[in-house]
Order: C-alpha cells, then sequence, then structure tokens
C-alpha cells in the first residue's frame, strides 16, 4: 500500500522504466562481470588463494600501486586546483585551447602516453638527460610510475573542481578582503573548505583511475620484481601463465581495496555536505 | 568630515564611468546614491571600497587618505547585494570572521569577540539563529546577518550595495525602516547605492542623484523631490506626465492647452519646453468650472492601493494623461470608464529644452 502511495506523489514520470534500465545497466556493464571475478577465485579454495594474494612479489606489488596512485593524486590535487583556478578566473587569449588540452589525458590511449614519458625520461631523452645529470631516478623506478599517473589524473581534478569553481562568486573573496582578511586567510579560511568536497572527488577519482592504470605505467616502471611491479601487472603476467585463478586472487583484493576506500571517501563527503544543509 | 570624494575619475573601455566626480559626506549621515542601472553608482561605492580603483581622484575616509589601499586596510564595511556570506560557516562564525583575522596584536580574546559577535547579532535581532547556516536562512535574515558581519569590524565608514533589491517587497520595506532606525542608533557613516527612489527619498539624510557618471543634483529628500535640479531628476524622481511644448508670452503651451509659465521663464520667448506634472497633482472633477480645465474621456481605471490611478485621454495630447486622485473622491464622483472628466493641473514643473534629459 505504502509503496502504491510514494508512486501516486511522485510528479516525475517514468520511474518504475528508468530505475529497472538502471538495474540492469549496472548489473549488466558493472556488476556482472565483476562478479567473474568472486567466481573465479572461490574454487581455488582458501590456503592457495592467501598463498597467492600474500606473495611477496604480489604484496610488493599492492604497495607499490597504492603508494604511488597517492602520491600522485596528492600532486594533481594542487596542480589541478590551481589550473581550475587559472581557467575559472581569468580571461586570457588561448584560454580555449588551454582548456582542451586538459582533457587529453582522457582521449589519448595509455600507451601512447607511456611511450611518449619512456623516450623523454629514457637517458637520452630530453628531461633524461637533465635528471641523470641530477642523479635523479625516473625511468625504471617509482618515481617514473607517480609522473604517469599525475599525467592520468590530472583532468578528473580540474573537471571536478571547475563547476565548483564557477559557482563560488568572487563576491565572496571581496568581502573577506574588506573585513580585513589576508590573500592567505581568505584562501585557507573561506576557499578550501568550500573547495574541498570536490576535491576529496577528483582526488579519489585520480587515485582510483591511478590504482588501475597500467598501458602508461610498464612502458617507464622497466617492472623490476620486487621493485617496480605494479598490480594489474602481476595480474597480466599470472594470465600470461595460465593462472586464472591466481590472477583472480589478485584482482579480488584490489577490487574490495579500492571499493572500500571509494565507498569510505564518499562517505567522508557526504557528512562534510550534510553538516551546512 | 565622514568621506571626501575629490575628483573621482573612471573610465572603462568605451564609456566613462565616472567623470570627475567630488562628493563630502558629513560623519555620521546616511547617503543615498540613486540613479539608473550602470550610471556608475555601484562603481563609486566599489573605489571607495578599494575594490576597484580609480583613474585619478583622492578618497579621504575619516580624515585619513586611503585612496591607494587595498580593501583590507580600509576598515569600510561593505554589504553586497546577493549577501556574500562565507556559506561554510555558521552565522556566529560569519559574523565573528572580521575579528578572528585580525593580527594576533589586535585581536580581541575569545570572550571579547564572542560578546561583540552577540551583541551585534542582537543588534540586528539574529541572535536567535548563532548556529545556523547562511542556506538555512532567508533574504532578508541573511542581509542582517551580512550587516553584523560589516559592523563587526568598527568600520570607519559602511557601504551597502543594493542591499533590499534581491528581497521581495514586503521584506524589502521593512528592512528599511529598520535599517534607519539602526543607524539612528549606531550613527557609522553610510553610504547606500539603489535605483529605487522610494528607498533613497524614505532611508537617506542627503540622496546623490547619480546619472551617466555624473552628479545632477545633491539634497536632502525634500529638496531633490520638491526642487529638482532638472529634467532628469524630475523624471526620475517618481511616475511624471511629460508633455512637450513651447514657452511664449509667459505661456507654456501643452498640445492644445495653455497655462502659466513659472516665474523664472516669464521673460523667456519661444523656446521648446517639458513640461512635468506628477500623476498626484492633477486635479479631477465632473463638473466644469472657471476658465481653464480640459476635458478628456477616462479610458482605464487601476487601483493602486489607497489611490486610484486613472488614464484619461485628452482632446489635443498624443499621451493619455495619468492622474491618481484619493480613493474617496473617486467614491463620491463615482466616476467610470468612458466617463467625461475635467481635469486641472495643480502644479507643474516647466524646463526648456537646455536641460536635456
Amino acid at each position: 500500500m505504502a509503496i502504491f502511495q510514494k508512486k501516486r506523489r511522485n510528479i516525475l514520470p517514468g520511474f518504475g522504466l528508468s530505475m529497472g534500465y538502471t538495474v540492469f545497466y549496472l548489473s549488466a556493464v558493472v556488476i556482472v562481470p565483476l562478479s567473474m571475478i568472486f567466481f573465479n577465485a572461490i574454487p581455488m579454495g582458501w590456503e592457495p588463494f592467501l598463498s597467492a594474494v600474500t606473495a611477496p612479489r604480489v604484496l610488493a606489488s599492492y604497495k607499490l600501486s597504492f603508494s604511488t596512485a597517492f602520491f600522485a593524486a596528492l600532486f594533481d590535487a594542487v596542480a589541478g586546483l590551481l589550473t581550475a583556478w587559472v581557467l575559472v578566473r581569468y580571461r586570457f587569449p588561448g584560454r580555449a585551447v588551454l582548456d582542451a588540452l586538459v582533457d587529453i589525458p582522457f582521449a589519448l590511449p595509455t600507451a601512447v602516453a607511456g611511450i611518449c614519458f619512456a623516450t623523454l625520461y629514457s637517458p637520452i631523452g630530453w628531461l633524461g638527460d637533465i635528471t641523470t645529470k641530477w642523479n635523479i631516478e625516473v625511468i625504471n623506478s617509482p618515481t617514473g610510475i607517480v609522473i604517469a599517473l599525475i599525467f592520468i589524473g590530472f583532468p578528473f581534478v580540474v573537471r571536478t573542481l571547475q563547476p565548483v569553481l564557477e559557482e563560488l562568486e568572487p563576491e565572496i573573496e571581496e568581502s573577506a578582503h574588506c573585513l580585513g582578511a589576508t590573500r592567505m586567510q581568505t584562501f585557507r579560511k573561506i576557499l578550501l573548505p568550500h573547495l574541498f568536497p570536490a576535491l576529496l572527488t577528483g582526488s579519489t577519482l585520480a587515485f582510483a583511475r591511478g590504482i588501475g592504470e597500467y598501458g602508461s605505467v610498464i612502458f617507464i616502471a622497466g617492472n623490476l620484481p620486487m621493485k617496480t611491479e605494479i598490480a594489474p601487472l602481476m595480474i597480466m603476467s599470472k594470465l600470461d601463465q595460465y593462472d586464472y585463478n591466481g590472477a583472480s586472487a589478485v584482482a579480488l583484493v584490489l577490487l574490495v581495496i579500492s571499493f572500500s576506500m571509494i565507498l569510505l571517501l564518499n562517505a567522508v563527503q557526504e557528512w562534510q555536505q550534510n553538516e551546512y544543509r | 568630515m565622514g568621506i571626501e570624494l575629490q575628483n573621482i575619475t573612471k573610465k572603462f573601455t568605451g564609456y566613462t564611468a565616472l567623470d570627475n566626480i567630488s562628493l563630502n559626506i558629513a560623519s555620521g549621515e546616511l547617503i543615498a546614491l540613486l540613479g539608473p542601472s550602470g550610471c556608475g553608482k555601484t562603481t563609486l561605492l566599489r573605489i571607495i571600497a578599494g575594490l576597484e580603483t580609480a583613474d585619478s581622484g583622492k578618497i579621504i575616509l575619516e580624515g585619513k587618505d586611503t585612496t591607494n589601499l587595498p580593501p583590507r586596510e580600509k576598515n569600510v564595511g561593505f554589504v553586497f547585494q546577493h549577501y556574500a556570506l562565507f556559506r561554510r560557516l555558521n552565522v556566529y562564525e560569519n559574523v565573528a570572521f572580521g575579528l578572528k583575522v585580525l593580527p594576533r596584536s589586535k585581536r580581541p580574546s575569545k570572550s571579547e569577540i564572542k560578546d561583540r559577535v552577540e551583541h551585534l547579532l542582537k543588534l540586528v535581532q539574529m541572535d536567535w539563529a548563532l548556529k545556523r547556516y547562511p542556506s538555512q536562512l532567508s533574504g532578508g535574515q541573511r542581509q542582517r546577518v551580512a550587516l553584523a558581519r560589516a559592523l563587526a569590524v568598527n568600520p570607519r565608514v559602511l557601504l551597502l550595495d543594493e542591499p533590499f533589491s534581491a528581497l521581495d517587497a514586503k521584506v524589502r520595506q521593512e528592512l528599511r525602516r529598520w535599517l534607519r532606525k539602526l543607524h539612528d542608533e549606531i550613527h557609522v557613516t553610510s553610504i547606500f547605492v539603489t535605483h529605487d527612489q522610494e528607498e533613497a527619498l524614505e532611508l537617506a539624510d542627503r540622496i546623490v542623484v547619480i546619472n551617466k557618471g555624473n552628479i545632477e543634483q545633491l539634497g536632502t529628500p525634500q529638496e531633490v523631490y520638491d526642487h529638482p535640479a532638472n529634467a532628469f531628476v524630475y523624471n526620475f524622481l517618481g511616475n511624471v506626465n511629460v508633455f512637450h511644448g513651447r514657452v511664449h508670452e509667459g505661456m507654456v503651451t501643452l498640445g492644445g492647452h495653455t497655462v502659466d509659465a513659472p516665474d523664472e521663464l516669464k521673460s523667456t520667448a519661444g523656446t521648446t519646453s517639458q513640461t512635468f506634472v506628477r500623476p498626484h497633482e492633477i486635479g479631477i472633477s465632473k463638473i466644469k468650472s472657471e476658465g481653464n480645465d480640459l476635458a478628456g474621456t477616462v479610458r482605464e481605471i487601476r487601483l493602486l492601493g489607497g489611490q486610484i490611478g486613472l488614464n484619461i485621454d485628452c482632446e489635443g495630447f498624443e499621451q493619455p494623461i495619468d492622474a491618481e486622485i484619493p480613493r474617496e473622491l473617486y467614491l463620491n464622483l463615482q466616476i467610470k470608464k468612458g466617463d467625461t472628466v475635467f481635469v486641472t493641473f495643480n502644479k507643474v514643473k516647466v524646463f526648456t529644452d537646455d536641460y536635456a534629459i
């Protein structure tokens, strides 16, 4: 009875149909494919599963994937905020071009990006020349992976921040200045709290993308066991050895960790938003 | 002297927003900058606050030359049209903001800040909403909080940029009276910008009428309303009938009708003129009396609250004449659409055309 009443009161038409479509779509595109990982991993039993996911090489790859994705997301948060700010607040010639450039990492095949970075930072590449001189290891090192992931995650931060910045009236800053706040105080006490939820969303997306990134990383990482093997690469190499169960086990752990992190960050955001409504 | 503006000029590409404006405002005065949109009034206010810079000229606030100071050193309170409250801070934190950002040496103690904020919120009648966020308040309430926030830093002057224009009519009226009362209590030198002549007339000690970057007139509401300096001011300060005609031998012709010219124009001969008559300065009767009465047909009757608006077609006039008469007179005369009535101009204001609008 209650359901019927609710239905009658809903002004927007087509709830049943669109909800049904949404559930079907999510099932077909996300849930069913991902459930294959469970069904592939379950038959192997608890013991082999544990030994597959706690192998030192696998553990090292998890650590590397999560830490590089984290640092890349952190860097993107700062650089993305700056870029979004410039694109929204200032009008200058070439702004449209700059705005379009932000999307390149979305559009480019990741392998292309990987080759670009590998060439750029190779000991004879333009930047590799300099980094070698300064004794900074980029290629075949976690630093290189972070650089590739920064590139991949960058547009997520910019694109989530832009609309929020656009709706933030300049009057807010002006009134803070009139009240005697310095630029730093205005940024810290007024702007940053306002932008924080969007910044968190953007960086979470960049982070999640970074964990799963494969194509652009493997070219620059060098893939040294225990040192520069990322988790997706571990899955690939297990598949190469026809170890489907092992690959699924590694994938399952990756999936569970990523999903719970995203869930947690969403919860933090929800809580943040509700406080001000 | 509260505020001294000397020869302020500001040009934007293509037009002059402010053309050599000079203005003296006494301490504790409440001044209205009145003008049509785009006349430069908001630009002038923003220049005083330091949010824009003038191309030339000087701004002296309470005896201190602040022309080149950034906004945060000017110590002015600014109230924005759309409130500009900090959405992520609650009412208390909004008002306390200006005190909390003071350098440590000048910052009051926590309990002093608390006392001051609570006092101000009581003053603006918002002390019940300390913990609310701006999104939980109505427009009028937000504007009061914005006012308390601006007053918290003890500003030299208070500047209000169309503070009530985003509010609905009833709230606007209330806040207007309330602001006048508040100003009588705290006496901070204040300037508010408005395009609403009623607001300016009701609220201000003195009105500055601005048009196209120039000051047209400066005076008390009474002076400006009763003795407008020129056609623009007259026209802007309320509803008005405009008749184009000629001044000739001490008489002014309007359409097919003539009235006595005002004394200062008696000797003027043969100049084209504009004659203004306010709707409420028109007399209506159903019986033709001596001499000058003008016959017309009532075309439209509008209810304007206490007044009744009549739209009358008169012979020899291209435009219908707008008249406003008290409701009682309207009921006594039993005027209906299509009736013939006789019109008298009780008060006319004539400007010869060298006062261009």
